[in-house]
């Protein structure tokens, strides 16, 4: 099994390539890139099948977010280029049932199709093998199917928008404006493709994670211990038990509406209500239940969305600050503590919902504590950082932004965790402030960097510094011009998903304001593109590198790239932990590979000169 | 000494980035970036709500702040480390752990336990003021909010009754003590937030739910809805009006006249007809 300590006797053993099992041939550099169209079962190909559909995706959402931020400054006006394409017969205007519409599918492309696959779908596979020195994921023909089963997804999604102007109940979907059919244009044919594109994300996503839990579990290298895996796998892995359990509670909940829409069940509908001169309803149901099975998927499902990227910036972090990993231990406990937590705060999105005001008080105690771990993660960054060798590069620029962002994004959830201070800001821009720190600021800043770091492994060519560098400050800077002042219009009282707030005098005076955000919003746009080119186009014109281009630990630096299939040239055992940067162990250089073998007097006499 | 350059711009880059975002937040309320209308809650639950706003305001900043300093300071520090050091060797610190664990828990356990009291008379029971005057029901509908007094010197019931008085869009409201409303959704989920008052409750298909609250100031106030509805859901404007308990009671009084008039009014004893009369 994988878990054994390896005695000292098998020291260097590594190096002898000789009676590995034979030479492979270094893979092609676009290896992984040709094997795209097909079902490969090798979880590269999968993994960069998911990331560059993600990143197809992300270019969509961020299409409907415009749309909403155009609506926002320019009410009513005609929308150049986009609107012109989309909404024609209505002049390039948005509809206000196309704006909900808008609001919600934004939502729902950025959360199912684009950052929970980006990070436990196109990274988790990606690196999850490469990482803990395995061939490839426990069960490849499940991973290959996770994938396939994005683009029913996809397909559904898409379908929606053909029915009623598309879905419009927002990407919470609380009925009965998701239970009627008859409540809004888009309660239609439009919700339910909705919810079959939701579940089939599901389904994908829990063959994703019972193969991480599995591969994770099962097909570590020798040596690789729990507490000597990269602070990635330990979020991949916390990821995918949170996936495995809460999951489940969505695709339930998912059915019981879909059943109520079709089949006439009332789990979620009352009965006497009646909808647009509609009959009214049978009913004996409770509009509630929906919100609390939602968020008890829902909630945890902000952790997948964040955990992962919390793994890799601590490990691109630090190899570009050549300094081991501040507290590691508090580190992986803290995102347990998170994961934890994570299932017992859903209530907080329910304060104002009419639940049992008991509730209201533990929901508020375990939601603030939440932001305990939250802060040790942070302060151990710092300590990370601290008496590090910088390297100011586009990973490292990334990474700190993911720090910085969060910091912001922690301390806002802090109020609306207050109870009575959410009972004003909730469904206010304040709570959309506080996810796109979060969810934007954080896990797609780690993103980016991730990305960088990630990308010569991959095609074994490097991503061009000064395009990265310069997509970061824009991107940086148009995120934060964007929503920072969203705080601000939630303390003004700007309600969320309103497509004309100003209409109300008290609100009216905010348009400038809204207006600005909508310029940062079109710049960070197209510094998208950017994004884009540099990955593409250093596909075939990046600089070459080797295995090893960032000096980093890993196992995964170890294979060729792109690694060929089955990955390590002979199976690699593991030494120690992935963090001993700049160890006096290190000799010459300032990084010491898991596989590096340093024998035993040596350790002995560092550590006996070093004090604990 | 080139890369110590490119790292202290990168320091004061993002130490600028919080600085600005202090200012802003500073500069905000001149702007009107701020809470609505003069600033203040008009209600006496909303005053302490504010209070616990700008307690975590207050803690939030400072955390802030001292989070950023230190970033920038680290980063500053890094970028001018001589080329010729190795990084610090330093797995990390037991002690500070251990601090950075207890204070902030401490901390984030005051916030926690601090907001206890308003939510409990906001909410529970058995923490609501003695008396409190039910003065209607709202039941809001898409898109537009429907209300139902009881007629004057009667109470509130459950149920329609015949003489009850009816408006749309508009609630009327006492002055100086506290009142509640019962509210209820005619079709889907809607939420009636009133900002100045800082009052928000769903309304719940198929529940009752009381709401109270105590209106500090006379004057007109907006009610909006928070939750999404449907399309419209931006067209649900209203307004609560806060009188003094003498105008509310004749106001009242002319809505139930006006609402029950047949057409036919009477002078004197005698019938006036409707030319007469303009
Ligand atoms: C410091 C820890 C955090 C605290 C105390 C916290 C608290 C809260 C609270 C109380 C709400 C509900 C507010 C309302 O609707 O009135 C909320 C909403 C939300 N939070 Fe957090 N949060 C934290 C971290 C995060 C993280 C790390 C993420 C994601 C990566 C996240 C994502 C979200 C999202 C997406 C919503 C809004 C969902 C919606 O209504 O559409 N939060 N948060
Ligand atoms: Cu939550
Ligand atoms: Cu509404």
């Amino acid at each position: 099994m994988s878990t054994l300590t390896p005695s000292i006797e098998h020291g260097g053993e590594h190096d002898d390539h000789a009676h590995g099992h034979g030479h492979h041939a270094e893979p092609h550099s676009l290896s992984l890139l040709w094997a795209l169209p097909t079902f490969s079962k090798d979880h590269k190909v999968i993994g960069l099948q998911f990331l560059i559909t993600t990143l197809l995706m992300l270019m969509v959402g961020g299409a409907l977010a415009l749309g909403v931020r155009w609506q926002l400054a320019f009410p009513w006006q005609r929308m150049p280029i986009l609107g012109d394409m989309a909404f024609a017969a209505e002049g390039g205007q948005i509809a206000p049932e196309t704006y909900t519409m808008l609001v919600t599918m934004h939502a729902s492309v950025m959360i199912f199709l684009v950052i929970i696959p980006i990070l436990a779908g196109a990274f988790g596979n990606f690196l999850i093998p490469l990482q803990i020195g395995a061939d490839d994921m426990a069960f490849p023909t499940l991973n290959m199917l996770s994938y396939w089963f994005m683009w029913p997804a996809i397909a559904c999604f898409a379908t929606s928008f053909f029915f009623g102007g598309g879905p419009a109940s927002g990407w919470t979907s609380y009925p009965l404006l998701s239970a009627l059919w008859e409540a809004a244009p888009g309660s239609g044919m439009a919700q339910n493709f909705w919810l079959l594109g939701l579940t089939l994300v599901g389904v994908s996503s829990m063959m994703g994670s019972v193969n991480y839990m599995t591969t994770i579990i099962n097909m570590r290298a020798p040596g690789m211990t729990l507490f000597r895996m990269p602070l990635t796998i330990w979020s991949m892995f916390i990821t995918a038990i949170l996936q495995a359990f809460a999951l489940p509670v969505l695709t339930a909940a998912g059915f019981m509406v879909m059943a109520d829409r079709t089949l006439g069940t009332c789990f979620f509908i009352p009965s006497g209500i009646v909808v647009n001169n509609a009959a009214p309803t049978v009913g004996g149901g409770q509009p509630l239940l929906w919100q609390h099975l939602f968020w008890f998927y829902s909630h945890p499902a902000v952790y997948i969305m964040l955990l992962p990227a919390m793994g890799m910036v601590s490990d691109m972090m630090a190899c570009m600050c050549r300094k081991p990993i501040f507290g590691y231990k508090p580190m992986v406990y803290s995102m347990a503590a998170i994961a934890g937590l994570g299932f017992i705060v859903w209530g907080h999105h329910m304060f104002t919902s009419g639940m049992n005001p008991a509730l209201g008080m533990t929901f508020m105690v375990s939601t603030i504590m939440i932001a305990l771990p939250s802060a040790i993660k942070t302060f151990n960054w710092l300590g990370t950082l601290w008496g590090g060798r910088l390297q100011f590069n586009t990973v490292m620029l990334n990474s700190i932004a993911f720090v910085s962002m969060f910091v912001i994004g922690g301390l806002s959830g802090i109020f609306m965790a207050a109870v009575p201070v959410d009972i004003y800001i909730h469904d206010t821009y304040f709570i959309v402030a506080h996810f796109h720190y979060v969810l934007f600021g954080a896990t797609l800043f780690g993103v980016f960097g991730a990305v960088q770091f990630w990308f010569p492994k991959m095609f074994g060519r490097m991503m061009n510094e000064t395009l990265g560098k310069i997509h970061f400050v824009l991107t940086f800077i148009g995120f934060n011009c964007t929503f920072f002042p969203m705080h601000l219009l939630g303390v003004a009282g700007f309600p969320r998903r309103y497509a004309d707030p100003y209409h109300f005098p008290y609100l009216e005076h905010l348009l400038p304001l809204n207006q600005f955000m909508t310029c940062a919003a079109i710049l960070m746009g197209i510094a998208q593109f950017i994004l884009l080119f540099n990955f593409f186009s250093s596909m075939f014109i990046g600089k070459k590198c080797g295995r090893n281009p960032w000096g980093a630990n890993g196992l995964e630096w170890q294979t060729p790239s792109p690694p060929g299939h089955g990955n390590f040239d002979v199976p690699p055992v593991c030494y120690h932990g992935p963090y001993e940067y700049s160890s006096p162990l290190c000799h010459d250089k300032d990084f010491l590979p898991q596989t590096e073998y340093v024998p035993l007097e040596q350790r002995v006499a560092i550590a006996n000169a070093t004090p604990h | 000494m080139r890369n110590a350059a490119v790292g202290k711009f990168w320091a004061i880059f993002f130490t600028a980035v919080a600085v600005l975002a202090v200012a802003v937040c500073v500069v905000a309320p001149d702007y009107g970036w701020w809470f609505p209308g003069d600033g203040r809650a008009h209600s006496t639950l909303g005053q302490k709500i504010d209070d616990l706003f700008y307690l975590i305001l207050v803690i939030v900043a400072v955390t802030f702040i001292g989070v950023n300093a230190a970033l920038g300071y680290i980063l500053w520090h890094g970028a001018s480390l001589p080329s010729d050091k190795k990084a610090l060797f330093s797995h990390g610190s037991h002690a500070l752990e251990v601090i950075w664990t207890i204070v902030p828990a401490g901390i984030l356990l005051f916030i926690a336990l601090y907001q206890m009291d308003v939510w409990a008379q906001y909410r529970i029971k058995n923490f609501y003021p003695k008396t409190m005057e039910p003065v209607a029901e709202v039941t809001a509908r898409q898109f537009e909010w429907r209300i139902r007094y009881p007629a004057r010197g009667k109470k509130l019931m459950p149920t329609p009754q015949p003489d009850d008085v009816y408006t749309v869009n508009d609630l009327r409201v006492p002055t100086g003590h506290p009142v509640s409303i019962s509210l209820r959704s005619d079709d889907v989920q809607h939420s009636f937030f009133v900002p100045e008052l800082r009052v928000k409750q769903d309304a719940v298909p198929g529940l009752v739910i009381p709401v109270w609250w105590e209106m500090t100031d006379i004057g007109s106030f907006e009610l909006v809805c928070a939750e999404l509805c449907g399309w419209g859901h931006y067209k649900m404007k209203a307004r609560v009006v806060a009188m003094s308990d003498e105008d509310f009671e004749a106001w009242k009084s002319q809505a139930a006249q006006e609402q029950f008039y047949d057409g036919v009014s009477t002078k004197d004893g005698e019938l006036v007809s409707q030319s007469e009369q303009e």
